[in-house]
């Protein structure tokens, strides 16, 4: 079912609040996003549900990354509420995982593969204990899981993009999590790594973890994701990709875009055709 | 003063000096210059990775007007104007007012971070000097021990400041031990430290605070002008040493540490030459010897890297030429240029080209080189086109044998691809030596 964005109905109130957010991983309410005077996001509503995959996407500067570092505190809330599992980001940490685009950081860091991965045993091990050699076999099957068996000891410099992007991607494994968010994981990858991605985001499936991407390829979201939300400075729509990937929903969030546009109802009756 | 005029600059001044056996005082200031250089280098690590180099710049000189502040008001209440308990917290407050207007002025204007660096390590520091003068007018007993702190005087320092900069020094060591982990995971990459609840700003502010101690401790040893120069020098030049950051680390810290002590003995030894220039001297020369001979990011290293492949591909090109034209002169074979000459020099080594005074052509060795080579070259050409997505990373035109880079299946499917290809187009005969 495709929900229309809450605040579109006249009879909403601000802060009336979500029925089921214990149950959803993630629940926002009512979030806006202001950098300066200008609104990023506004006032937005999202009930993540539980054991699915779901693509964020929309134009350039649409505010999808802003909506997952908002979510995480990782950027300053105006104003809502976001809950994972009906509690607070600071009570639900452990269960939450991140992976920044692969720009973020500087490549060139006096660190191994391996000394990426453990960070992630960081929230568990806490800040002074050693890592234990529980973390570090977690760590190394969680290299191993996303291919780069081997490649342990390599300085992170001496990797390809993709090789990179699946360190982050082991990094954010290590750490056991229920819910992660990704942004652009797809960015810049080569087909192995687009491929080994596809592979690990199946398997957090089968495990009944919640996966939120911020995605740019229209042409595959019909295939790697089951749930979409469609976000320009709000959300336009979301829901299971057969209802709310539409081509008057992609209209709506991609506006006068007309290259985009092209592109987007090509996707969709490629995907029409394919159904 | 410690070593006595009659021996100022000898030889045996130095070695005294260096075998610990200058004196008991001496001595003390020796250690505790050395404790702090290795403070400083383990410290510099983590402000080079943080990339807060240019603002603890900017910390240190903003030191000096809190100096200066605290010396009049200590010596106006009656105490040791000089004594590190009233230059210290002078100077935190110093640093903090600078730090603090830094982050104002970026906050509240349009103007980036390193403008506002500029501006206020040069206000806060014009002041400090003011200041510094005033007391000169003021008290004309006293001054003598604040100049120092400008170029620092291991000699003038006393066992009491000596043991509190050693004190100082292991504080700020067993601090960064303790925060380690999280310096090194919100160095590298911050956003992910803060999803993972760490306070960012207040690590950083512990950074920050460690700079400000190893800056005030350092003031008497190295002078504030150049006591940043131990924060970063030592840094970056064991950067070039290694990819790890335990080692960096622990380079780093012995570089600190060994710069500090050279120094300190030039100037315990030298009654004329401060300590804070020798000091960073000896840093300096460190770097340099980094910078020019580490192996892997060394600039010598560099060059003949790049050499190497340039001579590599020179002889490939040339071996080429020569099978598919035959003999020829030698400069059309190798253009003249360093690159040029070595390739020549490789060839005729392993026996691959015969020259005369003139003319150069293939051996028969050379013959099956060229083949080698020319078949080298069509499979990387072929593997470029045909795995686009993952080739760039794994191409490597030094690599002996494509078998070592490339995938064995991929090879398999690319040797079919060229022997199909000449089937259908066979190669022409390449004449070789033979005309």
């Amino acid at each position: 079912m495709a929900n229309e964005s809450r605040s579109n109905s006249p009879g909403s109130l601000l802060f009336d609040r979500p029925e089921h957010s214990a149950d959803s991983p993630l629940s926002v309410h009512a979030m806006t996003v202001a950098y300066q005077r200008k609104p990023v996001l506004w006032d937005v509503d999202f009930d993540a549900p539980a054991g699915s995959m779901i693509a964020i996407i929309g134009p350039n500067g649409a505010g999808k990354s802003t909506f997952i570092k908002a979510c995480l505190g990782l950027v300053k809330r105006a104003s809502g509420i976001v809950e994972f599992w009906g509690s607070p980001y600071r009570d639900a940490r452990l269960r939450v995982g991140y992976v920044p685009q692969r720009e973020a950081v500087d490549w060139d860091f006096p660190v191994t593969v391996m000394d990426v991965v453990c960070m992630g045993r960081y929230g568990r091990a806490g800040w002074l204990r050693p890592i234990s050699r529980a973390d570090r076999q977690t760590a190394s099957e969680c290299i191993d899981r996303v291919g780069l068996a081997g490649f342990e000891s390599r300085q992170i410099s001496q990797l390809s993009g993709g090789q990179q992007q699946r360190v982050f991607l082991a990094r954010a494994l290590a750490q056991e999590a229920d819910l992660y968010f990704m942004d652009e994981p797809f960015a810049g990858v080569d087909a192995a790594t687009e491929r080994a991605i596809v592979r690990l985001l199946h398997d957090l499936r089968a495990r009944g973890t919640t996966v939120i991407c911020v995605h740019h390829d229209l042409q595959t979201v019909e295939t790697y994701f089951d749930h979409v939300v469609l976000m320009n400075m709000r959300i336009v729509a979301s829901g299971t990709v057969s209802a709310a990937f539409t081509p008057e929903n992609l209209r709506r969030t991609y506006g006068g875009r007309l290259t985009l546009l092209a592109e987007a109802s090509e996707a969709v009756a490629r995907a029409e055709r394919g159904t | 003063m410690i070593s006595g005029p009659d021996n100022s600059g000898t030889w045996a001044a130095i070695i005294d000096a260096a075998t610990f056996r200058a004196g008991h005082n001496t001595t003390l200031v020796l250690v505790g210059a050395t404790l702090l250089g290795i403070a400083a280098g383990l410290v510099g690590v983590f402000v080079m990775l943080r990339r807060r180099s240019l603002i603890s710049d900017a910390v240190g000189h903003a030191t000096l007007p809190g100096i200066a502040t605290a010396f009049i008001i200590g010596n106006a209440i009656g105490m040791d104007g000089r004594s590190m308990a009233v230059l210290l917290p002078g100077a935190a407050i110093g640093a903090a007012t600078g730090l603090l207007a830094i982050q104002w002025i970026v906050r509240a204007t349009r103007l980036t971070e390193d403008a506002a660096i500029g501006a206020v390590l040069s206000v806060w520091f014009g002041v400090g000097v003011v200041l510094l003068s005033v007391i000169q007018t003021m008290e004309a007993g006293n001054q003598g021990g604040l100049k120092t702190f400008i170029f620092g005087q291991t000699a003038a320092m006393s066992a009491t400041d000596a043991r509190l900069m050693g004190a100082v020094a292991f504080t700020s060591i067993a601090l960064v031990a303790l925060l380690f982990r999280r310096l090194r995971v919100v160095a590298f990459d911050e956003a992910y430290a803060r999803s993972l609840g760490l306070r960012v700003d207040l690590i950083d502010a512990a950074l920050m605070a460690l700079v400000v101690i190893v800056c005030a401790v350092g003031l008497q040893a190295v002078g504030l002008l150049l006591i940043v120069a131990l924060l970063i020098i030592p840094a970056a030049a064991a950067r070039f040493w290694t990819d790890r950051l335990m080692p960096l680390a622990a380079l780093s810290a012995a570089a600190g540490g060994v710069s500090a002590f050279v120094g300190s003995v030039i100037s315990a030894s030298f009654a004329r030459v401060p300590a804070g220039p020798a000091i960073v001297l000896v840093a300096g020369a460190i770097f340099l010897l980094g910078m020019l001979l580490a192996p892997s990011r060394g600039l010598v290293a560099g060059i003949i890297r790049q050499l190497s492949v340039r001579t590599r591909i020179q002889a490939d090109h040339a071996m080429l030429h020569l099978a598919t034209v035959g003999p020829m002169p030698i400069e059309t074979a190798l253009p003249p240029g360093l690159s040029g000459l070595l390739a020549r020099a490789m060839l005729q080594r392993r026996g691959l080209v015969r020259c005369d005074e003139r003319m150069v052509a293939l051996t028969d060795a050379g013959l099956a080189a060229a083949r080698l080579a020319d078949r080298r070259r069509r499979l990387w050409r072929l593997y470029l086109i045909r795995h686009a997505d993952i080739a760039a990373s794994h191409v490597d035109l030094t690599a002996d044998a494509v078998e070592h880079v490339v995938d064995p299946a991929i090879l398999a499917r690319l040797e079919a691809e060229i022997a199909a290809e000449d089937a259908l187009d066979p190669p022409t005969q390449w004449p070789g030596r033979d005309p």
